[in-house]
């Protein structure tokens, strides 16, 4: 391979006057974090919200639940930014689009609103399954104590169905850090964005992409240890996985 | 607001839009979920062989695969490509690789690292009686696994590929980074020529919507009838 390898390039000042190339990838995997979070944060109340229509009695409940899948699923995330970041301005009234136009950090909230919006679907099918997996003996226990419909989901379905479906919810999250990359598309600089840059001003193509690829595996493997520990702390006593 | 909407632009760049977009992503699509299935077969064959180093080596390729954004792999093999070209060829210098075969190479890699997950599942899900009654016919593993195994664990998990496959289809949509004119990239085009993001962003959505939910429509059904069957 004729390809001069430079792995010194790491410590070389970056052009942009930010300190060195090491330094942009480090803000670009801030970057990456801040908005996995912030996605993760808002997926998990609208998906909670929305899977719990989902398993509601009622009819109307179950429908919203349905369409709410159904439109955040059949979609490309691509797309669906988009739609936020291009589309969704013009259709606001003319002063709220111009607002939003020119809101400071903009790619940013619009990639964290797209894709929590975006995983919001699939957590909502994730507890959906969970509270379904439930013997339908607890609900009806929850009923017979006198609880109210609210009071059961919130002390009795709704810790057991979260403590249950933690392993999948998992492997979304690392998929809701995953598709942070998608938002370079709408010129958010996130770790994969810092590492293309880093190879268009130094030419350092697999040294900035082997860079990226370490990191992400990084947080891959914090991510999976310290939701093992937390899966392992709120095991249900009982159940396979329990103590 | 939508008073301004024009049709007309969608219309006269339907043509292009569908023969030469909707084209590059169907048959990148239909494709890759092809290559992707045979390597993936293949991956999980490797899993399951009981070979340790064999297994160990499948297993790191597809967690490795699998931790990695999509964006960054397509990437990857963008630049890659061109220079493992060269050493399988023995050219002198790196060689040119089109935008179609670099994103085919890339997605069969990348969905091989799923399939793979999938087709493991659907390998372990036949009783073991199966594989024993085949070596106690005489059948060599590659005749047990040809004859026996594998046609009914892909007929198990037939829903759950097509199901991957749909997720593929969306997910070819990404080629955009390497400004691949497939169906999202031919809309774009259109959209910052003639200044009409919300026209041919909304028209785009509009299709993947509808072609996403009917072929997920016929998923629910194929398993319905796979259902009653078992």
């Amino acid at each position: 391979m004729n390809y001069n390898w430079n792995w010194h390039i790491f410590l070389e000042p970056n052009p942009m006057g930010t300190g060195t190339y090491l330094d942009m990838l480090l803000a670009g995997l801030v970057l990456t974090i801040k908005t996995a979070l912030l996605a993760w944060v808002l997926a998990l109340i609208f998906g909670s919200v929305i899977g719990v229509l989902r398993t509601l009695p009622s009819r109307t409940a179950y429908w919203i639940g349905f369409c709410w899948v159904e439109f955040f699923r059949n979609m490309p995330l691509l797309v669906q930014l988009f739609l936020w970041f291009f589309v969704l301005p013009e259709l606001l009234p003319r002063g709220a689009g111009l607002w939003l136009k020119q809101l400071p950090n903009a790619p940013y909230w619009t990639a964290a609103i797209g894709i929590g919006f975006f995983m919001s679907a699939r957590v909502a099918v994730q507890l959906q399954a969970g509270i379904g997996s439930l013997p339908r003996g607890q609900k009806n226990a929850a009923t017979a104590l006198g609880l109210t419909t609210v009071q059961s989901y919130r002390y009795i379905l709704l810790p057991m169905a979260f403590r249950i479906i933690l392993p999948p919810l998992t492997s979304e999250f690392l998929n809701t850090i995953k598709n942070t990359a998608v938002a370079i598309t709408i010129g958010l600089i996130e770790l994969t964005g810092q590492a293309r840059s880093m190879q268009e001003f130094s030419f350092q193509v697999f040294e900035a992409f082997t860079a990226a690829t370490v990191l992400y595996l990084l947080v891959n493997f914090i991510v999976v240890t310290g939701m093992r520990f937390l899966e392992r702390y709120v095991a249900i006593p009982g159940y396979i996985s329990g103590k | 607001m939508l008073g301004s909407f024009d049709f007309d632009v969608i219309r006269r760049a339907l043509p292009y839009l569908f023969l030469e977009g909707m084209r590059f992503t169907l048959t990148l699509t239909a494709l890759a979920a092809f290559g992707g299935l045979v390597f993936g077969t293949l991956i999980a064959l490797m899993r399951l062989s009981g070979y340790k180093w064999l297994g160990r080596i499948a297993g790191v390729y597809v967690d490795f695969m699998r931790s990695l954004p999509l964006v960054l792999v397509i990437f990857w093999f963008y630049f890659l490509v061109p220079y493992i070209g060269q050493w399988l060829t023995g050219a002198s210098r790196p060689i040119t690789v089109g935008a179609f075969a670099s994103s085919l190479i890339t997605f069969i890699m990348f969905e091989a690292a799923y399939f793979s997950e999938i087709m493991r599942a659907g390998i372990q899900s036949i009783s073991k009686g199966q594989p024993a009654a085949a070596s106690a016919l005489g059948l060599t593993y590659a005749q047990s696994m040809r004859y026996i195994v594998l046609p009914q664990a892909f007929r198990n998990m037939l829903p759950v590929l097509l199901t991957q496959t749909i997720v593929l289809f969306q997910d070819t949509s990404l080629v955009y980074v390497l400004s691949i004119p497939d169906f999202l990239g031919a809309a774009s085009k259109v959209a910052q020529r003639d200044g009409r993001l919300v026209e041919m962003y909304l028209f785009a959505a509009v299709v993947y919507f509808t072609i996403s939910c009917v072929a997920s429509f016929f998923v629910r059904r194929l398993q319905a009838r796979i259902a009653i069957v078992r």
